[in-house]
């Protein structure tokens, strides 16, 4: 297991978003975390990105305890993440956004550059062709020099993505990576994490579209009101009695 | 010759001047470029100026020494601000930081050393036209080689949306720390050169209005590149003379067009002044594509 | 002892017109969550109106408060239209919001100073005739009695309005939750050109008080309460009225007693300030706690 949430509460004031939820995120998998709305997906995923601590409850990635981590510190670990409500830099271009991202990859330090040596300039020039080739991975590569606030609702969670991708993260969480999309932007979308997976990068994806998640996913987690119902496979988890109900409602399934 | 003689004559004390302001709106860039609005950056030009100040006259330390000592003091008192209030967002960081200068005022207005509120006297008029500007020329490289560093990102990175940031791996209350500490350097570094250029400085100076002129500074000018601080402080500070010269004497109309030009900046160049001379980025093409034309 | 009680009143006087303004500047950040710092303009420019009206136009100071705190609140309708409006739609709203204001602020000084010049000017003397009571040793005057007689009156009166009125309901439920505000068929601009009004009617009035017992008035007298409104609204949590109110009256208070203590007027807003940033750093939301608006 690359990733293990063992046990994981989350209360705010005196409402309990997550009661103790544990599963695991195979190494090279692409994980879905499916349920319905205030199951507590993205509750999850902010904890696993450190962004809301949990109340309690333990997180391993790597077999390394992590839950007390702040949030670049597990970034550094290699969990790279999108939001669900798109959080880009809005004044930077599509090309500034992805070489933003590069933060944990690249050194930049600041005493070549002040000297102008020409390493600094060579090494930059190859952080800069890595970014485009990113952004041509995410189907950006003309949309470089735009600013990111003046692309269309897809562009903005591709460069999401793109952005993520950037870190070279060992471990990627998608909050809901094709919402709003049209089906071409989908279909394109599926296979970069298609292509993604088979390099080996392990992805843990939100998603409402379960075409989508059925298609892509070996292993699918389902929440509802913030426990786990199941883990399994898309055909086991298809088949479970209370995901149809937490899925159709109880009348469907008398009928 | 003989004209530029005459020019230095006349408008000497203003180029000065107008360099100390370029500074000083130099080190609110900074720590605005990592989208932390400062109100302090006044003080720490204060506490730059009294520790060099206090060094030259009454301990006969060295000039450049003094400016380091200066420079060093306020960046140090930075370093300790910022750890705490920099946990604060928005307009808390900004009554913090603003408290904190009062403080600093008071502080100086009641202190034997500092001189009281008559302020600190006898400081040799060390600093020259031609230091500030080498200075302004040294500070302005380093901020624009410092804007594409690791630590340039991370700024831009926490300005544009903190929470994404330490997502990716940004340790924010270091780089924010970092962008306070540095622009607290360069505040004190303006502070230390500027008290040996008029034999005396006065609590006053540092207060709230001088906090507030730089921010208003770097608004009118532009804070999302170097220059644009530059250019305003230069724009503002010669402004009486610029009016003077236009035939406008009266001082209610000048200080009238003052907040005329920053109110016309802030609603119809949110990026200032500088904006105006920058290559446009594109837009156009995305409209398109958000409507679903640009896509099959 | 006596001395004691002596400056406990006074800092009531005082206090009851820091919390008469501190109440208007509130008001919007709670409604709006910016910071309005042309509030102390508002406040200057109603104290002089008022004189202007007694002085010039020949009116008594029962006919000219109105009139004046009328006028007072016709500057907020023109500063949210001019200042705020255009901004309200920008993700950086608090931001250039304050800006903004500054830049509003600066004008309107520019315009007090341009009307009635750089010097201190009074009411004339026979404005008010105070009556002076002596009992146990303390020394009261009618004036200040009427003053803090109307600083409640208001104060009182603008927590009822927000309580109990339609307008006033609406006025929480924009600062609840504008969007769903709106929802509920909410005319929202209009209701935050109506809180606009009030507050800088409430500014103004207290401007005019605090003219009346400062005897002195000056187109910068609003620098020397800006801050410290400021002060008050942190201390008693932003957006909270009765905070606002008992900030107030706590400033005032520390304010007298630190002289007292200290026997000097330098300390005096030492105190104050170090309890600012003390507050802002252990707990933001102040003592009474975030209560806003919702609670008004």
């Amino acid at each position: 297991m690359l990733l293990e949430i063992t046990q994981i509460t989350q209360h705010f004031g005196g409402l309990c978003a997550l009661a103790g939820v544990s599963f695991g995120v195979e190494s090279g998998s692409v994980h879905g975390l499916i349920g319905p709305n205030g199951a507590g997906k993205t509750t999850l995923i902010n904890i696993l990105s450190g962004i809301t601590p949990a109340t309690s409850g333990t997180l391993r990635f790597d077999d390394r305890r992590i839950d007390t981590f702040p949030a670049h510190k597990i970034a550094s670990l290699g969990i790279a993440r999108t939001f669900q409500n798109i959080r880009l830099f809005p004044a930077l271009t599509c090309l500034e956004n992805v070489i933003a991202g590069q933060h944990l990859i690249a050194e930049r330090p600041l005493l070549p550059r002040l000297l102008c040596l020409p390493g600094a300039i060579r090494q930059e020039a190859v952080y800069k062709q890595q970014s485009l080739d990113i952004l041509v991975r995410v189907g950006l590569a003309d949309r470089a020099d735009f600013s990111a606030q003046h692309l269309s609702y897809g562009e903005r969670r591709r460069l999401e993505i793109a952005r993520a991708l950037a870190s070279c993260p060992r471990l990627l969480l998608l909050d809901e990576p094709v919402a709003g999309m049209r089906r071409q932007e989908m279909l394109s979308v599926a296979e970069l994490i298609h292509t993604l997976s088979q390099e080996g990068m392990t992805i843990l994806l939100i998603e409402h579209n379960m075409a989508f998640v059925m298609e892509l996913c070996s292993q699918i987690t389902v929440l509802n009101f913030g426990s786990v119902i199941t883990t399994g496979t898309p055909a086991e988890v298809g088949r479970h009695p209370e995901v149809i109900e937490a899925y159709l409602g109880k009348s469907d399934q008398d009928a | 010759m003989v004209h530029l003689t005459y020019f230095f004559a006349v408008y000497g004390s203003l180029i000065n001047f107008i360099g100390i302001n370029v500074l000083l709106a130099l080190s609110l860039y900074v720590t605005l470029s990592a989208g932390q609005l400062s109100l302090g950056n006044a003080a720490f030009a204060g506490i730059g100026g009294y520790t060099a100040g206090i060094l030259t006259t009454q301990f006969g330390v060295p000039y450049l020494l003094s400016l380091l000592a200066g420079a060093l003091m306020a960046a140090i008192v930075g370093f300790l601000l910022g750890m705490p209030v920099l946990r604060l967002r928005g307009v808390f960081l900004a009554m913090a930081t603003l408290s904190f200068g009062e403080v600093v005022r008071i502080a100086a207005i009641n202190l034997k050393i500092t001189g009281g509120a008559e302020g600190l006297l006898g400081m040799p008029a060390y600093t020259k036209t031609w230091f500030i500007y080498l200075v302004i020329a040294v500070v302005g490289y380093f901020l624009s080689r410092l804007r594409y560093s690791r630590a340039g990102w991370s700024f831009e990175s926490i300005r544009e949306d903190e929470t994404a940031a330490s997502a990716m791996g940004i340790n924010t209350i270091y780089y924010k720390t970092l962008a306070f500490t540095i622009g607290a350097f360069i505040a004190g570094l303006a502070g230390a050169m500027y008290a040996h250029l008029n034999y005396i400085i006065t609590p006053g100076e540092f207060g709230f209005s001088a906090a507030v002129n730089l921010l208003i500074y770097c608004i009118v000018g532009g804070s999302r590149v170097w220059y644009g601080p530059v250019f305003g402080a230069a724009l503002l500070t010669a402004l009486p003379e610029i009016l003077r010269g236009i035939g406008v004497t009266a001082g209610p109309i000048r200080m009238f067009v003052n907040g005329l030009i920053l109110l016309i900046v802030i609603l119809f160049l949110p990026n200032g002044l500088i904006s105006l001379f920058q290559r446009r980025r594109k837009v156009a093409v995305s409209v398109l594509a958000g409507a679903g034309i640009g896509d099959n | 002892m006596n001395l004691f009680l002596q400056q406990l009143v006074n800092g009531l006087f005082i206090g009851s017109v820091y919390g008469l303004f501190a109440v208007g500047y509130t008001l919007v950040f709670g409604v709006l969550d910016i910071l309005n710092l042309a509030h102390p303009a508002v406040f200057t420019l109603g104290g002089l109106t008022a004189l202007w009206l007694v002085e010039t136009a020949g009116l008594t100071i029962f006919q000219a408060f109105p009139i004046a705190v009328l006028i007072a609140g016709l500057l907020g309708l023109l500063l949210d239209r001019v200042a705020f409006a255009p901004l309200r739609h920008r993700a950086d709203t608090y931001f250039s919001g304050l800006i903004s204001s500054i830049a509003m602020a600066i004008m309107f000084e520019s315009v007090a100073l341009g009307v009635f010049g750089a010097h201190t000017v009074r009411f004339p003397a026979n404005t008010v005739t105070p009556t002076i009571w002596r009992f146990a040793g303390i020394t009261v005057t009618s004036l200040q009695v009427e003053i803090v007689l109307v600083a409640f009156l208001l104060m009182v009166g603008l927590t009822q309005f927000l309580k109990h009125s339609r307008t006033g309901k609406a006025i929480r439920a924009v600062a609840e939750n504008e969007r769903m505000a709106r929802l509920l068929g909410i005319h929202v601009d209009r209701i935050i050109a109506f809180t606009f009004f009030i507050s800088s009617a409430l500014g103004g009035a207290a401007g005019i008080l605090f003219g009346l017992y400062f005897d002195a008035m000056s187109p910068d007298m609003g620098r020397s309460i800006e801050l410290k409104g400021l002060a008050v609204i942190v201390l008693g949590g932003m957006g909270s009225i009765p905070g606002a109110i008992a900030g107030g009256l706590a400033f005032g208070l520390s304010e007298v007693l630190t002289v007292a203590i200290t026997g000097t007027s330098n300390l005096r807003d030492a105190v104050a300030f170090a309890v600012l940033f003390a507050i802002l750093l252990l707990r933001p939301s102040g003592i009474l706690g975030r209560s806003r608006m919702r609670e008004a």
